[in-house]
């Protein structure tokens, strides 16, 4: 792979990486592990941890897809590897 | 109109839809038949695969488990929505690049070998014969009810309707098909749902009227549910957990790497035009999905408040529920009631001769105590989690026409995942393992021909295991979900982030992680799931592992397939040049090609 092949993929990478982090974050984070502690936390009627686990990381999944959508458009485009 | 009739009308006018549907779109060439001629549309993709993937197990199972479980079923909403992610960056777009239409053709191209696409095969096949059983304990839980038949005529008529489309449609029959499923389903699982939402909270969206206060009291819908499930003797409903929180953490992890795994959705990212589009397209199938998966927890929750409130009418007065001649008198049950007894699946035994009946956890020793002190000698009501999504209409009174169209959402989810799935089978059947390794002389005729014997002999199997399903709905579909999670995810994971793995740790670790795996379910749930074969003794008791449930057992395997292919690769010879520069090449989007269904 040349130079500029290899800086992409570290490129997708870390996007990747930060996209995942979030994932888990907002799932396993504060949806299992984090969850008894934000339960002490009311919104809008919900114990917060159980929001998280029963609404809220579906709404963080689906917003993640498409911003990772978005930004690895921008990095084909960036690195001149997008589709003709 | 009599409820019976409504429901045959219904159920009959959405069938003549997607029949009509598939007739219409017949498929001609063998690539028409698998990927509907290359350019579907990413939104419509997205609802195509939604449907796809919402299964009987979404639709009428999912929210009857959580239902029972509260908070801790959050993890079939999770685990099945978050795969998705892992999809959209991990698999779909290279996989789009690779232009392969297959999952097996994928791994044959990608490990130089045809050995590791036949283990692709088997493990595909062990996996959708498991997910298909799960959706025709779904088809005889619908017919049972709706059609008034039993359980067992219920499986056999769904076996020839899915037979029908699956073999007569193909692809390009299933995505419009599908379409027309996805809005019979979603119309019928929201529709009661707004009904509900309103009916209690007086909020019509449900997202938000799980978080609102009961209509008439300033207390919110889940505090009073908390205190009327704790009254009776349950957990408390906002925070209870299934086991462990360590299962609840590897099951959630089981779904959804087991989600991105699935070969019938994998395969729904091959038919977008670009690599781009197979990005998004993971999106809009989980904005679709998500309309479903946030109404669920809603209508979890309102079921099981209604349903107490049916049994307990103390919960609508506020007194106390556990006294001297509590609970319903048993003939002045509701209609629905004595519906669902003619199933079988809900059941009522009157054991203190009181003629009332008393629904609380009697095995909670604390509970037994207080309830044996007002005369109650045990739990007198037992409701099959399976039936909570299609009784909730009638739990809540509804008019007839909404039930009649939630016995059409059930058998449309159920039938359009068997679809799916079927296509997935035959053409790993037909195409990847006849075609491709045995005889690959075959005309494609013969593998057409081929593809709809291996089809048809998948749903006599299926239903036959169907009769006496291994779980319910939504728990054996997990299991399915955990055999894609051990062998076919890793496998192609690895395959586009590590270079440097060759075939030989792909096999093994294919293998591995599906022995690992169907080891711990067969000792639970019997040997390829025949009833009486379990050997629990053998693996020191159930969920003898870490207190880990064989339903989040595939995080288990899938860790042993990492591990043992690392290690196998590491000791036998490299993966060859051309090999690395293949997987380089998948890496970047540009260069995608049409796909490349020539053979």
């Amino acid at each position: 792979m040349d130079k500029s092949g290899q800086a992409y993929w570290y490129a997708v990478l870390k996007l990747v990486a930060g996209i995942l982090g979030v994932w888990a974050l907002v799932s396993y984070g504060f949806g299992i592990l984090l969850a008894p502690a934000l339960n002490n936390i009311m919104i809008g009627g919900y114990p917060f941890g159980f929001w998280w686990a029963q609404q809220g990381s579906m709404y963080v999944f689906i917003a993640l897809i498409f911003i990772y959508a978005r930004l690895m458009g921008n990095l084909d485009r960036k690195f001149d590897v997008h589709e003709e | 109109m009599e409820l019976q009739t409504l429901t045959y009308l219904v159920v009959g006018a959405t069938f003549a839809l997607y029949i009509g549907i598939a007739i219409w779109a017949r498929a001609g060439s063998t690539k028409d038949f698998y990927v509907a001629g290359g350019g579907v549309h990413p939104v419509t993709n997205g609802m195509a695969t939604a449907a796809d993937w919402m299964s009987a197990a979404s639709f009428i199972s999912m929210a009857g488990l959580i239902s029972n479980m509260g908070y801790g079923g959050g993890l079939f909403l999770m685990g099945w929505t978050g795969g998705y992610v892992l999809m959209a960056c991990l698999l779909a777009p290279y996989l789009r690049k690779f232009g392969k239409f297959t999952v097996p053709a994928f791994i044959a191209d990608r490990y130089y070998s045809k050995t590791a696409a036949a283990v692709a095969v088997i493990c595909l096949l062990v996996m959708s014969i498991t997910y298909i059983i799960g959706q025709m304990t779904g088809v005889g839980v619908t017919f049972s009810r709706f059609l008034g038949v039993t359980n067992e005529t219920g499986i056999y008529l769904g076996m020839g309707i899915v037979f029908c489309y699956a073999v007569f449609g193909g692809m390009k029959g299933i995505t419009y098909t599908q379409v027309a499923q996805y809005c019979v389903l979603i119309s019928a699982y929201t529709i009661p749902a707004i009904f509900i939402s309103f009916q209690l909270t007086g909020i019509p969206l449900p997202q938000l009227g799980l978080g609102g206060t009961l209509a008439g009291t300033d207390t919110t819908l889940l505090a009073r549910l908390d205190q009327v499930v704790t009254d009776i003797g349950f957990g408390q409903y906002t925070t209870s957990v299934a086991g462990s929180t360590l299962n609840m953490f590897v099951y959630t992890i089981s779904l959804m790497i087991g989600t991105a795994g699935l070969p019938h959705v994998i395969i729904r990212f091959f038919t977008v035009p670009t690599v781009a589009a197979a990005r998004s397209s993971a999106g809009w199938a989980l904005v679709f999905i998500a309309i479903l998966y946030t109404t669920a927890p809603a209508v979890a929750a309102m079921a099981r408040y209604n349903l107490i409130s049916t049994v307990h009418p103390n919960v609508l007065t506020g007194e106390q529920l556990v006294v001297q001649d509590g609970g319903l008198v048993y003939d002045q049950r509701p209609d629905w009631m004595q519906r669902w007894e003619v199933t079988g699946l809900l059941r009522w035994e009157d054991k203190n001769n009181d003629g009332r009946i008393q629904y609380y956890n009697d095995r909670n020793p604390a509970m037994a105590e207080r309830a044996a002190a007002v005369g109650w000698a045990g739990n007198e009501l037992t409701v099959n989690a399976d039936i909570i999504v299609l009784a909730n209409p009638e739990i809540a009174l509804l008019p007839n026409w909404v039930i009649a169209l939630v016995a059409a959402g059930g058998v449309a989810a159920a039938l359009s995942t068997a679809a799916g799935l079927l296509l997935a089978i035959s053409s790993a059947f037909s195409h990847d393992l006849l075609k491709k390794i045995f005889m690959p002389t075959l005309s494609e005729k013969g593998e057409l021909m081929a593809g709809k014997i291996a089809m048809a002999f998948s749903i006599v199997l299926a239903g036959w295991l169907g009769l006496n399903p291994p779980g319910f709905a939504a728990g054996t579909v997990a299991l399915a979900f955990g055999i894609a999670a051990c062998s076919i995810f890793p496998a192609l994971m690895m395959g586009i982030f590590n270079k440097k793995m060759n075939k030989e740790g792909a096999i093994a670790g294919m293998i591995a992680g599906l022995i690992v795996t169907l080891f711990y379910v067969f000792a639970h749930k019997g040997i390829f799931f025949v009833k009486g074969t379990e050997y629990l003794g053998l693996i020191g008791g159930a969920n003898s592992f870490f207190g880990i449930t064989p339903e989040a057992f595939g995080t288990i395997g899938a860790l042993v397939n990492f591990g043992t292919a690392y290690v196998v690769s590491k000791i036998t010879p490299a993966c060859p040049e051309h090999i690395t520069h293949m997987v380089e090449d998948v890496r970047t989007p540009r260069g995608s090609k049409a796909i490349d269904g020539a053979h």
